[in-house]
């Protein structure tokens, strides 16, 4: 854009990326502390292990997430065959499901101990581990597998909502130069989709990353158990901070190669969507095999965990179940959206002043601001404690000073710090899907509504806006969900005699005892079911 | 645009509660809220003070740390003892001096100066199969011993359980043996550690290893969980070192915060904690040796016969917990 924009407008973005990235200042001004050698023992020792497992196990996830994925994405968004309808929604399911909760499941079912190798031991009179073949769930593949399993939805759904998007004429211009559905996929959908996937990739990626809890039952160490471990166990926050900031170093390295690989691509659609008569008709024979690839994903990635969880909570009802559900689901779905809410409009602003600005520097904010989403929750809770309570001591003194009773504390011993950890780390979310959804409107469009003497203010709300309406809407119901499953975060910084579901689960999960927490878990899943059929019924009712 | 903030604002500041509280006690608890409520409900029943109890897995002295002269907290209560150190190192507790905590409280189990306070006790067992090897008089050394390799099979190293284990073979044995002892464990395990105290126990069942590290209160727990029944009857639960010094034992405990807004109710709560109502319910309620001397524990953890403990200070186990953290990366035990 060749316009001036108004510094107010700069100014704004760079107040709110300052503001989240706070935490992550707090953190590195703790990692220049000198931490008494604990870091340079770890180097000599066991940080090596550590750094490889991290980075083998973003690798594979990714990897295992966008092979699940796109095939299930091109099915639903181009292809016409019975069952769609039902698929195309039932694949954002595992969405719902929190990642330690499926990690538990099916450690607990193929473990040597488990229902599985039981049964198989009986089958064939093995008796001990030495007499038969069956590959280790707690390894760093099992991991892999798990979470690509929980993970692949989110390439699935922009992955999906990208190739919904392409252009009518395209797709038509394909069919008539006689090219094959796979020839249209591999050199028109593919290339098209992939800023959204790389979006998608990178949000994977981010979150194996700060992925804590999975590893950590798969006794897989990695980067962010080791934070944990140095910070609980060696009692050092400092070294904690140091290696957190070795898990950004890799997730910015992430992101810049992402960058780089499409720093020459430009896309440009007008908004002519794929209709239901453009799509490819399946033979029986693909139906049946596309129905039975992403049926068996559903299975394993959903039916399956929620079966398990199911059968626990129906045999320990009697002990588990507790009046409070309501009152946490409550809690639980309220943090949820305003969480959403605030991350939409931060994600909004930050993104619009990033297009329309002709300053290259005002990219920076939405950049800084998409940071925190690297950061393990535990480590994140402490980078938001430092700087609030430091403005809680400031508010308490100048109450002091002005002789009238200090009100305590005010933001981290209120949902406040609860909802800006959460925005700090999820906010990254709804930039990426802004972001994707603003590649796909032609900056003619701002150039004309700006020709035409709108403000900027104008463009933003009458042409922007309602283009945006699907990516805002698809990040929000991302940030929602994330909510409701973040653990480490909610356990360290919600106020006094405040519970959710998600950490009135973990006390059970914790002290093994997960069939015990298999009800409120079931909640977990199903609030966060609500959003989602919600968000498929406004993709349904635009495709008609 | 700007309606939109204007109301996230107005939806923040409508859940934002107060974190204060007028005539309550605010407990902080690495402890799961399941233990520790019904006894908190009998206390707030016989005194009428309510309490918060805020749980958390981990963090929680960071957490007071940060909130200074402002933290709400007035009681913390822990699942270990190196936790309960932590705590008063970091100064963030005050020493209580209450004749009824020096009456429940046996000195062992107290510090000097009243900063921290032991509510239950539990032992680090051997858990032995059934079939294969039968009760054991097995010390911690023979964990070593090349005889078992491959049948070891015990959660991670950097757990605090067994973190406080190698802290008292450190205190015991000095830290190059306490090495080598650690490396000839690492060769005899079945499989890398991993999951909990539990599973070690439902792998012997189910054939995997012969022997399992875990607490006491586990067998307590598994003989009344109608699933877990079949795992604990596969083992024998031995008490290590009864020929010599005698069993680990771990410790869980209470310390009063350092700008505790209620001392007085708290100091009341501690007391209670110490008392027979609640030490019977930690005895019952999980299968924890209670503190207090003429506290019996329950009929089932008594049936598993009287135990001789290791005499050695508890303060040592503190002493020690950094140089065992360092020593189980050293040989890499998880790894």
């Amino acid at each position: 854009m060749i316009l001036g924009l108004a510094r107010s407008w700069s100014l704004t973005g760079y107040a709110i990326a300052v503001l989240l990235v706070l935490p992550l200042l707090a953190l590195l001004l703790q990692a220049a502390q000198p931490d008494e050698a604990v870091f340079g023992h770890l180097l000599s020792t066991v940080l090596p292990t550590y750094i490889a497992n991290s980075l083998w196990l973003i690798l594979w996830v990714s990897i295992g997430s966008l092979l699940l994925a796109l095939p299930c994405a091109w099915l639903m968004a181009r292809c016409e065959f019975v069952g769609r309808r039902y698929l195309q929604w039932a694949l954002l399911l595992p969405l719902a499901m929190p990642a330690y909760i499926v990690a538990y499941v099916y450690t607990d079912l193929l473990d040597y101990a488990g229902p599985v190798q039981r049964s198989l031991r009986a089958l064939f009179g093995w008796s001990s581990p030495q007499d038969y073949f069956f590959p280790d769930i707690r390894t760093l593949g099992g991991a892999a597998c798990v979470l690509s399993l929980v993970l692949f939805p989110y390439i699935y759904l922009l992955a999906r909502t990208a190739f919904m998007e392409q252009s009518l004429n395209l797709a038509h211009a394909s069919r008539i130069m006689g090219c094959s559905p796979w020839q249209s996929f591999w050199r028109l959908s593919l290339p098209m989709a992939r800023p959204a996937l790389a979006v998608g990739v990178a949000l994977v990626a981010m979150e194996t990353a700060a992925d804590f809890a999975t590893v950590n039952y798969f006794a897989v160490p990695t980067l962010t158990t080791a934070v944990y471990d140095t910070w609980l166990g060696y009692g050092n926050l400092t070294a904690a901070a140091k290696l957190s900031a070795i898990i950004l170093l890799v997730v910015f390295s992430l992101i810049g190669v992402e960058r780089f690989a499409r720093r020459k691509q430009q896309l440009f659609q007008k908004q002519s969507r794929i209709q239901a008569i453009d799509l490819y008709r399946l033979s029986p024979m693909q139906t049946l095999l596309g129905l039975g690839y992403c049926g068996m994903l559903l299975l394993l990635a959903f039916v399956l965990p929620s079966g398990i969880l199911l059968s626990y909570a129906i045999n320990y009802f009697e002990q588990s179940w507790d009046p409070l559900f309501w009152q946490l689901s409550v809690n639980s779905l309220t943090l949820a959206l305003i969480t959403s809410l605030v991350c939409c409009v931060i994600a909004l602003v930050l993104m619009f002043i990033r297009r329309v600005s002709p300053r290259s520097s005002d990219a920076l904010p939405s950049r800084l601001a998409s940071t925190g989403y690297a950061l393990p929750g535990t480590v994140l809770a402490i980078g938001v404690l430092v700087p609030l309570t430091l403005l809680d001591f400031a508010i308490n003194d100048i109450a002091d000073w002005l002789g009238m009773a200090g009100p305590g504390l005010l933001l981290t011993g209120s949902t406040v710090a609860l909802v800006f950890a959460f925005c700090v780390r999820f906010v990254a979310i709804a930039i990426g899907s802004v972001e994707s959804s603003y590649k796909r409107i032609s900056p003619s469009l701002d150039m004309v509504s700006l020709t035409l003497g709108q403000s900027p203010r104008r463009l933003l709300q009458r042409v922007h806006l309602p283009l945006l309406t699907k990516g805002l809407f698809a990040g929000a119901l991302l940030v929602f969900i994330e909510s409701m499953k973040e653990l480490p975060a909610a356990l360290l910084l919600r106020p006094i005699g405040f519970e959710n579901l998600a950490t009135y689960v973990f006390q059970f999960v914790s002290d093994e005892k997960l069939e015990h927490g298999a009800l409120p878990a079931i909640v977990i899943v199903l609030v966060g079911l609500v959003p989602l059929i919600y968000l498929n019924r406004s993709l349904e009712q635009d495709n008609r | 645009m700007k309606w939109v903030t204007c109301a996230a604002l107005i939806g923040l500041m409508s859940v934002a509660q107060s974190a204060h509280a007028d005539e309550k006690l605010t407990v902080y608890s690495y402890r799961q809220a399941f233990l520790v409520e019904p006894i908190l409900k009998r206390f707030t029943e016989e005194t009428g003070i309510g309490v918060n109890v805020v749980f958390a897995k981990d963090g929680i002295a960071e957490r007071i740390a940060r909130e200074g002269r402002l933290s709400p907290a007035d009681l913390v209560l822990t699942s270990d003892f190196s936790r309960l150190v932590e705590l008063v190192e970091k100064d963030l507790t005050s020493p209580v001096q209450s004749a009824q905590l020096d009456n429940n409280i046996p000195a062992q189990y107290r510090d000097p100066e009243g900063q921290w306070y032991a509510l239950t006790m539990r032992v680090r067992n051997i858990y032995t199969a059934k079939d294969r090897l039968g009760p054991q008089a097995i010390r911690y050394e023979e964990l070593a011993d090349p005889k078992y390799k491959g049948k070891i099979c015990t959660r991670s190293g950097k757990h605090p359980y067994n973190i406080a284990l190698v802290a008292s073979m450190i205190a015991h044995h000095g830290e190059a043996d306490t090495k080598t002892w650690l490396q000839g464990v690492k060769t005899n395990l079945a499989r890398k550690p991993q999951g909990n105290d539990r599973g070690q126990v439902q792998a012997v069942k189910e054939g995997l290893c012969d022997i399992a590290i875990g607490n006491s209160y586990y067998y307590g727990n598994m003989l009344q969980d109608p699933e877990q029944m079949s795992w604990a009857e596969a083992v024998v639960i031995n008490f290590p070192n009864q020929a010599d010094r005698g069993a680990h034992v771990n410790v869980s405990g209470m310390v009063l915060a350092r700008h505790a807004p209620n001392k007085d109710n708290a100091i009341k709560l501690m007391e209670f904690l110490s008392g027979d109502v609640a030490q019977k319910a930690y005895a019952e309620v999980n299968m924890e040796y209670p503190v207090k001397a003429d506290v019996a524990p329950s009929t089932l953890v008594a049936s598993w016969g009287e135990f001789k403990a290791d005499q050695l200070p508890i303060f040592k186990l503190a002493e020690y917990h950094q140089a065992a953290v360092k020593l189980l990366d050293e040989v890499q035990f998880d790894l």
